[in-house]
């Protein structure tokens, strides 16, 4: 039997990389197909010629043993090929069922019933008249991919969909993956989380620096071995030492409620939490159940109002009223979750990038730009964390998202804060530029900075954090040290467990 | 004083009337996610072509027609613009505009100061002698009527059809609109035309109902109380034909107190229905809700589509 999807020789260049180095595959009906790689292995650019975003300079791409050309997406789609993007695209102010009338054939009444249908069979439950906006970033896939499969596709690409679940949400997943399968679609499963690449998948194609180099069966292998492939060389996790903590709090935060002004935000329900010199503190849980809220109320983006109770302390002193330069000025330093927009602006160079929050540190005089002095701390950002760019007048918009990110924490962690902040720190990185961010941060802690990390990323958290945090529904859990807690224990806390453990352990008094 | 009252809201249906009509094509147009700023332009275009063309040919199906037409090609050079050579659309939109108000001095150069018969009201028969529903609702000219259906039509593509479907989802995230295969530019070309034609229509109906003659910079400002319309009426057909009328209303008001002497200076006086109408739009758009669930998340912003 042929191939389903078969690669030949497929070339792509990009004016300063070949993002597509000769590349063979093969895509067999009915199997889990994993693309292992690094950032910047061309893992994206692959799935974009498949899918017909983009095409390539040279190769040939048979589907069911005949050669096609694939010029656009709706191409694909007739072909049969539906993809699952990172990034979804939806329609915030429309309900789900209308947001699949927009790419499936048929009156909003039949395709609410066949959703719903389709839902129940495939694990993906999902009410057709929600408004997206209402939904979480989970249900939000699980449109996504109902809208796939009601394409009725007979490959479906998946880019890192995992990266927004809950450690549940991932077996539910994988569940409806293994279904799909069996009703013989085969699947592209993009992702560098190898533990679940060794779970799911029947075949593995790796690639390093837009190559192919190796093929093979991911259940023989071991992560570490899986990861040696990919990354070409043996990566050591980064030593965690226990933490010599200081016994002043760095950051204070007293039983703090706040009503966000977006209406759609989540409301923070009695918030206590510190952080201490020489720690690292951790909050996990899933995306949207107030971190974002935490996070912008600590970073001083949003205002304590007078109608919010409890206070928030930095440096011992009153933040509630103070913007974000005033807080700067107190030690905070802040790595916000979005990188373009929030943590660097895309249309200015890595030097003036620098400049955004490092201005104090000697880099102006008399209110004029030192330009040297300027380029000179970026570049100096570059070689310490390894960020692959065109040098420091490239624009931060022109970076990989991974590479971005290293540039942002390296330009944070250069200003020494005392109090250093971030939200999802390694979103998206492949393990080696992780492992470089999570070392750095750990020798910030050790030089006696305080630092509080939001991630999703369980097993980052278990890596670095001294302390752990769960955060459900506006409510934040009692801290747990990491050693000696387990990752069942806060996967419990994280669908709001420790809200009724509160709950009876105060009955019991 | 009954007569004062039917007279009142008879000329609150037609003083609503231009507005209407202009601020349901900008409520397509900036669901579709395009700002279009140029109104008051279109709007003096329209006002402009419907009365030259009304004088000469001595048909006011012409005039319109031509008015509608006219203002559509002004605003596909302001699509051009902002669509192919990615011009940002609030200064696109006000060259496009002060153009416009330019051309409408010059399409009405030999007519400047004329007066024009009144489009004339329809037969409504019995239904015109009705006591007080006949005067204020049903002794209009056809084109008021045909302002209301617009409202009607309006709302229930944008809400009810697929058409409306398409139209908010390209307004909302162009490149998802994209992804799933719709022609966003297409889409959103078609929108600004018919937004175009809407304001001619609301220019004409000036010219030749509301005050049957041409004089230069006779749109005074209406323009853009339509785009305050539709901002504040929240992209909503019916709250923008709410404030279109609550706008005729006070203008009819004005008048009347002008006409019973008061002491107010007739500046004022002429700037209330400008201030109230934008207060009670402000003080009812007040929802952030609201807001956030019918604002077009890209207006205003440039697309194009990545390759």
């Amino acid at each position: 039997m042929s191939a389903l999807l078969r690669l030949r020789g497929i070339t792509k260049v990009y004016p300063a990389v070949v993002a597509s180095d000769r590349i063979d595959l093969d895509i067999e009906p009915g199997e889990i197909h994993a693309i292992l790689g690094e950032n910047g292995a061309g893992k994206s650019t692959l799935m974009k010629l498949i899918y017909g975003v983009s095409q390539p300079d040279e190769g040939t791409i048979q589907w069911q043993g005949k050669t096609v050309h694939i010029r656009s997406p709706a191409q694909a789609r007739q072909l049969g090929i539906g993809m699952v993007f990172q990034h979804f695209s939806l329609f915030e102010s429309l309900t789900v069922a209308q947001n699949i009338s927009l790419a499936v054939k048929g009156s909003i009444k039949q395709l609410s019933a066949q959703v719903e249908e389709t839902g129940e069979k495939f694990g993906l439950p999902i009410k057709a008249d929600t408004v997206v906006h209402s939904l979480s970033v989970g249900e939000r896939q699980r449109v996504e991919i109902i809208r796939c499969i009601l394409q009725n596709p007979k490959l479906l690409i998946m880019d890192e969909p995992t990266s927004v679940l809950p450690p549940q949400g991932v077996q539910q997943l994988f569940e409806t993956l293994r279904k799909l399968r069996a009703e013989g679609c085969s699947i592209l499963y993009i992702s560098h989380k190898l533990e679940e690449i060794r779970q799911l998948c029947d075949t593995a194609t790796i690639l390093r620096a837009g190559k192919v180099v190796a093929s093979t069966d991911p259940a023989e292998h071991s992560n570490e071995s899986l990861a040696n492939l990919m990354i070409g060389r043996t990566i050591d996790p980064p030593v965690h030492a226990p933490a010599n903590t200081g016994t002043s709090n760095r950051l204070r935060v007293k039983s703090l409620s706040h009503v966000p002004t977006d209406p759609f935000g989540t409301v923070l329900k009695d918030i206590s939490l510190h952080v201490s010199p020489g720690e690292i503190v951790g909050i996990a849980g899933v995306s949207g159940n107030g971190q974002n809220e935490l996070m912008r109320l600590i970073s001083g983006e949003e205002l304590h109002t007078i109608d919010d109770a409890g206070e928030l302390r930095i440096n011992d002193t009153c933040v509630n009223r103070l913007n974000p330069l005033q807080r700067r000025t107190l030690g905070l330093g802040f790595v916000p979750e979005e990188r373009l927009g929030r943590g660097a602006v895309p249309e200015l160079s890595l030097s003036l990038n620098g400049l955004l929050t490092a201005y104090r540190h000697g880099l102006t005089r008399l209110g004029m730009i030192r330009f040297g002095a300027a380029r000179d701390f970026a570049r100096q950002c570059i070689a310490e964390h390894d960020v692959r760019c065109g040098g420091e007048q490239s624009l931060a918009g022109s970076l990989s998202g991974g590479n971005l990110q290293k540039f942002i924490v390296g330009r944070e962690i250069a200003l020494q804060p005392s109090l250093l902040v971030l939200s999802q720190p390694t979103w998206g990185l492949d393990v080696g530029a992780a492992n470089n961010i999570r070392r750095a941060l750990l020798q910030l802690r050790d030089s006696g900075a305080a630092v509080l990390v939001v991630s999703e990323e369980l097993e980052e958290l278990f890596e670095i954090s001294d302390r752990l945090h769960v955060m459900f529904d506006g409510h934040l859990s009692p801290s747990l040290p990491t050693r000696g807690t387990s990752t069942t224990q806060i996967g419990r806390w994280m669908s709001g467990e420790f809200l009724q453990e509160a709950a009876t352990g105060a009955e019991n008094h | 004083m009954l007569d004062s009252i039917v007279f009142l809201l008879a000329g609150t249906l037609a003083a609503a009337t231009p507005l209407l009509f202009a601020a349901m094509g900008e409520a397509v147009v900036e669901k579709a996610g395009v700002l279009n700023l140029s109104i008051e332009g279109m709007m003096a275009v329209g006002a402009a072509t419907g009365f030259a063309v009304a004088t000469i040919s001595g048909s006011y199906v012409s005039g319109f027609a031509m008015a509608a037409i006219g203002s559509a090609i002004l605003s596909s050079i302001f699509a051009v613009l902002v669509l192919f050579f990615l011009a940002n659309q609030v200064a696109a939109g006000l060259a496009v505009g002060i153009l416009g108000l330019g051309f409408s001095v010059l399409i009405g150069k030999n007519h400047e100061g004329q007066t024009i018969k009144s489009l004339p009201d329809l037969e409504l028969g019995w239904l015109s002698e009705l006591p007080f529903v006949g005067g204020v609702l049903f002794s209009h000219d056809l084109m008021l009527y045909v302002a209301i259906g617009m409202i009607i039509l309006v709302w229930w593509v944008l809400s009810h059809s697929r058409l409306g479907l398409i139209i908010r989802a390209v307004g909302e995230s162009p490149d998802a609109a994209s992804a799933i295969g719709y022609p966003v530019v297409l889409i959103r070309f078609l929108a600004i035309l018919f937004g175009g034609a809407m304001a001619g229509l609301g220019g004409a109906y000036l010219t030749l109902s509301y005050t049957p003659l041409w004089a230069e910079g006779l749109v005074a400002g209406r323009g853009w109380i339509v785009v305050a319309l539709v901002v504040f009426g929240m992209w909503r057909p019916l709250r923008i034909a709410l404030g279109a009328y609550l706008f005729g209303a006070v203008s009819l008001l004005e008048l009347f107190i002008q006409g019973q002497g008061f002491s107010i200076p007739s500046q004022l006086l002429s700037a209330m229905p400008y201030i109230i109408t934008i207060v009670i739009l402000v003080i009812m758009s007040r929802n952030p809700r609201l807001i956030r669930l019918n604002h077009p998340a890209s207006l205003g912003q440039s697309w194009h589509r990545n390759a």
